[in-house]
């Protein structure tokens, strides 16, 4: 599957990435070897097989409803860019 | 009930499907074990997994399992041996994570359905997910302001198919939902604090026509605001496709100010959340004998109830209703009515107590007379001590002081007075010094009746019994 | 000090013959004395030199030796260390300190280890250089004989191997996802143990694709190897993935030999253009396990040649959806706008490296709408094809003997251009990664430059034991004592 510089562009506004104009080329031309390489996997039957979205055989295991934990925003904030209080501030956003 | 819309040409039915949002009742969130409370302090409820700490993990709360399972139980649904929690990826400031841990195609309960008076609503499912944080917008001139208290926070989503007919009708439904997750004490319902939130999907259709398209609209957070906003919602769209216009299948906010929807802004890749299953989770697998204990355990659902309160109670259908809108109301009426005249307890709970709890803005929880107390005051009524009217009063003492019905009679003297003897002594008196009145009735002016009735209430200061002193009186003034 | 390992600690600690303070201070010279490498993001010498104190105290106190006492350990700058900033390699989380300590790091100190240095990689963990490094690539203390070009360590984990490999610690932490430990393991000429994944708590690593990531061991012997990763593993309740197996006596496993044990020889590992002398050591490897008393048996793993490109649809799927969190909001680089969205793009533009944007752009290419089934549904399915190969072949073998890596250390730059000669170093670590499995490296010879081969066991899940021992006869047979320049 061959990338086209429109779909590189909706891909980086979907994984919120400026990629610039002039690497929009070469960027698709690189994703697109990689795809293409990757869809050797078509030469695989797969009917009837699962995905297997998991490793291991065990449960999922569930935690008590404690509530033991949280009441540090210190900790919480210590590594913000930008607070404003006790809260993490961002540009206004605009709904 | 349906409700159509005149259009230029013809009428047009309201379709409405509603994905409520209801914040599960547990003390730690769904994924970490912050806290879930309310009104917290901005970013004292947070662990590092809510605040998405690089390489921190979420593991899976039991109580909010049990309560997805109760609930799902509770409107017939089918609960999944096996689910998937997914990631649904967007960005967001208030998304921590950057996804939010839902369900998406494989939820833990499907199907079910919810009865509103003349429909029953079909339920398509509950998943289990995550909240966001919250974004203060009104705090700063230039920035908003994040507050990850509620990032976390386990809610169950759950959606209906789109059966329902008319603004009031999604109304109703969310009122008989709410009630439902009240009762199971799955969620508690508070709209005000953002417990329950609610999303309409709303498209108009010539009648019994295909779906139309619809519109989302988005954050409801009250039952009014909910009518209203359908109400508007239904109406634009009929007037965008009499102007030649199509409905645009987009996200809309209700402005309750302006009693108007208005098109968010959303960019045309916010639908691509590349949903896929959240690889740091296991499925979720849940055996029988857990589905069953959590079954076994269910309260007497509303319906039951309700049916039970009108057949085995001989309740009127008005006053079943009414006592099992919520679930601590049909408790505290039940144990009112414990060993005793239920419908003459049903009356004092439906009408005095509710009544009172009513103007005075309490919950029956907050009630000053216990259930028990209540009882006592409808037995002094039924053997006879207390009149229907003393009753009343010694309600009104009860609720003020908080004492007993008998304490109350006691201290003010207020029994009733129900000796013949004394009332006859008394009507043969009145009947005397009246003598001019007595001749009128006996000559046909029966409505004097009321007359010597008050004179000899009058007389015992009210305390009279009244039905006794109409019986003397009839006898005497027609022997 | 140089050579001592963690057993040799262990005695010279006992007897008295050196203290932890004495230990720790050499190495952190040697640690300061080994810049060229440019394997260390931060150094960690007052922690380190506390830790060491504290190890002598409770000697002093006459309180019972733990594990790992004084062990100087360097760690892969993925997993977060408290107070202590931690970088994954890149300008993202360039001045992140976490507030919490991960779960292996924690046992390590627990078992009382003494965290040197927080060591360079690939930019979170994407690569099999340390050359996509934020701070710069690191630098392989091996060199081939005529060449005087400076070779990469391999990656993710270069920075830790190049220390183990150069003497420098007895001991270092990595992280594998689809190689990350044993092929820089093979190109640095040591010892590196990917654990069945759930073996080891991912709690506080920084993540690259959760259904992959596991720590490990990087050592210059399989003893040490062993009872490091006794001492990293175990069940830990705040990871879901985490397994409640029972941690064995790794060491004690060792000198179980292999006599009797099935030794499975994966034909579809003979890759086109394998080096002849790769092909040579990977067959002698066998030959001394049969001497040793093992039965070789050709095996088939059909799905090899597919597991490579599956990796690379799945790893970079769910990095994509991983490394959303770094959006400039709670930590790490903001790249100021008046947008949010806007500060998103040049945040995350600015903050991830070449590889990584890549990555993260092919991750979400493959997840969005229109093209989930055709890429990562089907990726996943040819997964359990890979996973299933290997339980048959578990039905007629013990052990699994591959190489680790087609080629043996390339010089440092190589590659850079082209991503998929990049991946292909991968080969034979993916297959194994893909299905869960422990699988080890060690060095098993020297190419005719004079560069060190690694060959890989792959073992069952939860059979690390079967995998040490496997490899304690493998690493006596060979006989590997070579050093590299670095150390000479």
């Amino acid at each position: 599957m061959a990338l086209d510089r429109a779909t590189v562009e909706r891909i980086a506004a979907l994984a919120r990435i400026d990629i610039a104009g002039e690497e929009r080329d070469a960027l698709a031309g690189e994703l697109s070897a990689i795809l293409g390489w990757v869809e050797t996997l078509n030469e695989v039957d797969t009917e009837d097989v699962a995905p297997m979205t998991s490793v291991g055989g065990h449960k999922l295991p569930w935690r008590d409803d404690v509530a033991g934990d949280g009441g540090y925003p210190d900790r919480v904030l210590a590594n913000a860019p930008d607070a404003v209080g006790a809260f993490f501030a961002v540009p206004k956003v605009v709904e | 009930m349906s409700v159509l819309i005149e259009g230029r040409d013809g009428v047009w039915e309201y379709a409405i499907g509603l994905e409520v949002h209801a914040q599960v009742a547990s003390s730690a969130k769904l994924f970490s074990g912050a806290p879930t409370a309310f009104g917290a302090e901005p970013n004292t409820q947070v662990s590092l997994v809510d605040a998405a700490m690089p390489g921190m993990l979420p593991v899976i709360n039991r109580v909010c399992i049990e309560q997805a399972v109760r609930t799902g139980l509770g409107f017939g649904g089918a609960i999944a041996r096996h689910s998937v929690f997914d990631r649904k990826n967007y960005f967001y400031p208030d998304l921590p994570q950057g996804y939010q841990i839902s369900q998406y195609t494989q939820p833990i309960v499907s199907g079910g359905s919810v009865e509103i008076p003349g429909r029953t609503v079909r339920i398509t499912r509950l998943h289990l997910e995550q909240d966001a944080g919250k974004s203060v917008h009104d705090r700063d001139p230039d920035r908003t302001l994040i507050d990850l208290n509620r990032a976390g926070v386990a809610l169950m989503e759950i959606v209906s198919e789109p059966d329902l007919r008319s603004p009031e009708e999604a109304a109703e439904f969310l009122t008989r939902l709410r009630a439902l997750l009240r009762w199971l004490g799955t969620c508690d319902g508070n709209m005000q604090e953002g417990s329950l939130r609610c999303d309409a999907n709303v498209s108009v259709r010539r009648p019994g026509a295909e779906l139309g398209t619809r519109t989302e609209i988005k954050n409801l957070n009250s039952i009014r605001f909910l009518r209203e906003a359908i109400e508007y919602e239904g109406q634009r769209q009929v007037e965008v496709i009499d102007g030649g216009g199509e409905i645009e299948q987009e996200t809309r906010l209700f402005d309750p100010d302006r009693g108007e929807t208005r098109a968010m802004r959303t960019k045309e890749d916010a639908h691509d959340y590349r949903y896929f299953p959240d690889p740091d989770l296991l499925p979720l697998e849940l055996d029988e004998d857990f589905i069953e204990a959590i079954r076994a355990a269910m309260p007497e659902l509303p319906e039951a109830r309700r049916d039970r309160f009108v057949e085995e109670l001989g309740l009127s259908d008005y006053d079943a209703d009414l006592l099992t809108a919520e679930r601590a109301r049909a408790d505290y009426f039940e144990a009112a009515a414990s060993g005793r005249d239920a419908k003459q307890a049903a009356n004092w709970v439906a009408g005095d107590l509710l009544g009172r709890l009513n103007r005075e803005g309490l919950e029956i929880e907050a009630a000053p007379i216990p259930a028990a107390g209540l009882g006592e005051l409808v037995d002094l009524i039924a053997d006879g001590t207390l009149s229907g009217r003393m009753g009343r009063e010694v309600f009104d003492a009860m609720w003020e002081t908080g004492k007993s019905a008998a304490a109350i009679v006691e201290e003010r003297g207020l029994k009733q007075i129900s000796d013949t003897g004394a009332l006859e002594a008394l009507v043969d008196e009145l009947l005397a010094r009246e003598a001019d009145k007595a001749a009128e009735y006996r000559g046909g002016r029966t409505k004097l009746l009321g007359f010597f009735v008050g004179q000899v209430m009058k007389a015992t200061g009210g305390k009279a019994n009244p039905k006794l002193v109409n019986e003397l009186l009839r006898a005497k003034l027609e022997e | 000090m140089r050579d001592l390992g963690l057993a040799d600690i262990r005695a010279g600690l006992a007897e008295g013959a050196f203290s932890a303070v004495e230990l720790v201070e050499d190495r952190l010279a040697a640690l300061e004395a080994a810049g060229e490498l440019n394997a260390v993001v931060t150094p960690m010498p007052d922690r380190a030199l506390e830790a060491a104190r504290a190890a002598d105290a409770r000697r002093a106190a006459r309180e019972p030796a733990l594990p790992l006492d004084g062990v100087p350990v360097a760690v892969k700058d993925l997993f977060c260390t408290e107070g202590v900033r931690t970088t994954a390699s890149s300008a993202m989380l360039g001045g992140f300190v976490p507030p919490y300590e991960s779960t292996v790091t924690a046992n390590l100190i627990g078992a009382g280890a003494v965290l040197a240095a927080k060591t360079n990689l690939d930019e979170f963990a994407m690569g099999s250089s340390t050359a996509t490094s934020h701070f710069g690539p690191a630098v392989n203390p091996w060199k081939a004989k005529d060449d005087p070009r400076p070779r990469a360590p391999g990656g993710s984990s270069g920075g830790s191997a190049a220390l183990v490999a150069a003497s420098v610690v007895p001991a270092a932490l990595g992280t594998d996802t689809g190689g990350s430990i044993r092929q820089p393991a093979a190109f640095c000429g040591i010892v590196g143990l990917k654990p069945t994944y759930g073996r080891c708590s991912r709690w506080g690593i920084v993540a690259f694709a959760s259904s992959l990531d596991q720590a490990g061991p990087m050592t210059r012997s399989v003893r040490d190897a062993a009872i490091m990763l006794a001492a990293m593993a175990g069940h830990d309740p705040k990871d879901s993935t985490s397994a409640r197996e029972p941690v064995p006596d790794f060491e004690a496993a060792l000198g179980g030999g292999v006599k009797g044990l099935r030794i499975g020889v994966p034909r579809e590992y003979r890759v086109d253009g394998m080096p002849e002398e790769l092909d040579a050591l990977w067959r002698e490897g066998a030959a001394w396990l049969e001497e040793a008393g093992a039965e070789i048996v050709d095996i088939s793993l059909p799905h090899t040649h597919y597991a490579l490109p599956a990796y690379y649809i799945v790893a970079p799927a769910e990095a994509s959806s991983n490394l959303a969190r770094y959006d400039g909001v709670r930590y790490g680089l903001r790249s100021p706008a008046e947008v949010v969205e806007e500060q998103y793009a040049r945040t995350r533009r600015a903050g991830f490296g070449a590889e990584v944007r890549r990555r993260v752009l092919i991750g979400t290419y493959v997840l969005s709408a229109g093209y989930y089934d055709a890429y990562y549904t089907k990726a996943q399915r040819v997964r359990r094809l890979i996973a299933r190969d290997f339980e048959q072949a578990f039905g007629k073998v013990d052990a699994v003997l591959t190489p680790t890596a087609p080629t043996a250390a390339f010089p440092l730059g190589e590659k850079m251009d082209d991503p998929i000669a990049m991946y292909l170093n991968d080969v034979f670590t993916v297959p194994a990664s893909l299905a869960g499995l422990p699988a080890v490296s060690l060095p098993a010879g020297l190419d005719g430059e004079g560069l060190p081969l690694g060959l890989q066991l792959i073992g069952r899940p939860f059979d690390e034991e079967t995998v040490f021992r496997t490899a304690a006869a493998l690493e006596a047979a060979a006989g590997f004592d070579a050093e590299p320049e670095f150390v000479r």
